[in-house]
């Protein structure tokens, strides 16, 4: 109950992309089109993953026990700046078809910064191992949900009539306060 | 500062923009924040660049700029520990701030340093302005004050401006009067 609960408020109630505010470049960048937003959530699904479990370890076995907790944003963006090539690499070799379908969006994502943001939360949350992998998965999955969604809205707004000034960017970020107060609904669900 | 401005032009930086910006106080200390790394940044990266292999710039950049974050969001913690709960995860976060890195890459890498540090200036001016005035507006229409100071009693319906849906309806409006702005003035 308790994992699922962190699963929930990561997927949901506090929407990385709608209420948190965090990796809005990407939300905006690559939305225009539904098959672009797909292959960014699949890579952030994959990548977000495997380097909140990697930066976990880090900081509980080699920064936590030497008191060099003030590296951490040093050591995090290092780290997920090699995972991502080394993981671009290995999927090269080994799942040629995963590796075309996230294209171009795998090494973008060592600036994204909600990968970053969630192996911090998970250490500021003080999550143990399994509650800190229960929430890179809501949180990626938060942002698949969010992102594809909006690039469905997105492809329907390109053939609408807006406004001359309206269009482009700030109608997106109109229809994104829409979304988000549609997000607002699932607070307190739950009594989470 | 407003024609190539980061964050209503380029729409870089958007993260913190949108999240801390919901009053004035936040949205000028977070802009103080990054003004800091932003010069400080693009100070050392100027004076270090003849030194720096092309092939690593990269990393070398993120680990100045990781060092000015960690200086800020210690200093804030020492100091200011209100403002540094409010804030929370967007002060590390600057390290992956596109504007900083953008700027060491694109201005720093190339300039000598007392322009960089020009630059530096100029483009956290830009960042501040656009930052503190819709944390002002959302601040203004939501809680009905301006810097804590209450200037009428907030409309309930209003709550929403300082809720996050406020934050993407104020920036898409104040991008929309920019392009109406500008045509004009073409």
């Amino acid at each position: 109950m308790e994992l699922f609960g962190i699963f929930f408020a990561a997927f949901l109630i506090n929407n990385i992309l709608l209420i948190r505010f965090i990796a809005l470049c990407s939300f905006f960048g690559v939305s225009t089109k539904i098959d672009t937003s797909v292959g960014m959530s699949l890579a952030v699904i994959f990548v977000m993953t495997i380097s909140s479990a990697v930066s976990w370890v880090i900081f509980h076995f080699v920064l936590a026990p030497f008191h060099l907790e003030f590296l951490r944003t040093a050591t995090f963006i290092l780290t997920i700046a090699s995972l991502v090539q080394l993981e671009e690499l290995y999927m090269k070799k080994t799942i040629p078809a995963l590796y075309r379908a996230m294209g171009i969006y795998l090494p973008l994502i060592t600036t994204n910064c909600a990968i970053l943001a969630v192996a911090f939360l998970a250490i500021d949350y003080r999550f143990n191992f399994v509650q800190s992998m229960v929430y890179s998965i809501g949180v990626s999955a938060g942002y698949s949900l969010a992102i594809v969604l909006f690039a469905y809205i997105r492809e329907r707004m390109a053939l609408a009539p807006i406004p001359k000034w309206f269009q482009g960017y700030p109608i997106a970020f109109i229809t994104a306060a829409l979304m988000s107060l549609a997000f607002l609904g699932f607070t307190n669900m739950f009594g989470l | 500062m407003i024609r190539e401005n980061p964050v209503l032009r380029l729409m870089i930086g958007l993260c913190p923009v949108l999240a801390v910006s919901n009053n004035a106080v936040n949205a000028l200390s977070m802009s103080v924040a990054v003004a800091f790394v932003l010069i400080c940044s693009n100070f050392v990266v100027a004076a270090i660049r003849k030194i720096v292999p092309d092939e690593i710039r990269i990393p070398i950049f993120i680990i100045v700029i990781s060092t000015f974050v960690t200086i800020s969001d210690y200093v804030m913690y020492a100091y200011f520990q209100e403002l540094h709960h409010a804030l929370g995860v967007f002060v590390p976060l600057i390290v992956v701030n596109c504007i900083i890195l953008g700027r060491a890459e694109a201005f720093a890498y190339r300039n000598p340093v007392l322009s960089s540090l020009l630059d530096g200036v100029g483009m956290s001016l830009g960042f501040a302005l656009a930052l503190v005035s819709i944390g002002v507006i959302r601040e203004l229409l939501g809680a009905g004050s301006v810097f804590g100071i209450q200037l009428f009693s907030p409309v309930v319906a209003a709550t929403i401006m300082i809720l996050p849906p406020g934050a993407f309806i104020t920036i898409g409006i104040l991008m929309a009067a920019l392009n109406k702005f500008e045509n004009k003035v073409q």
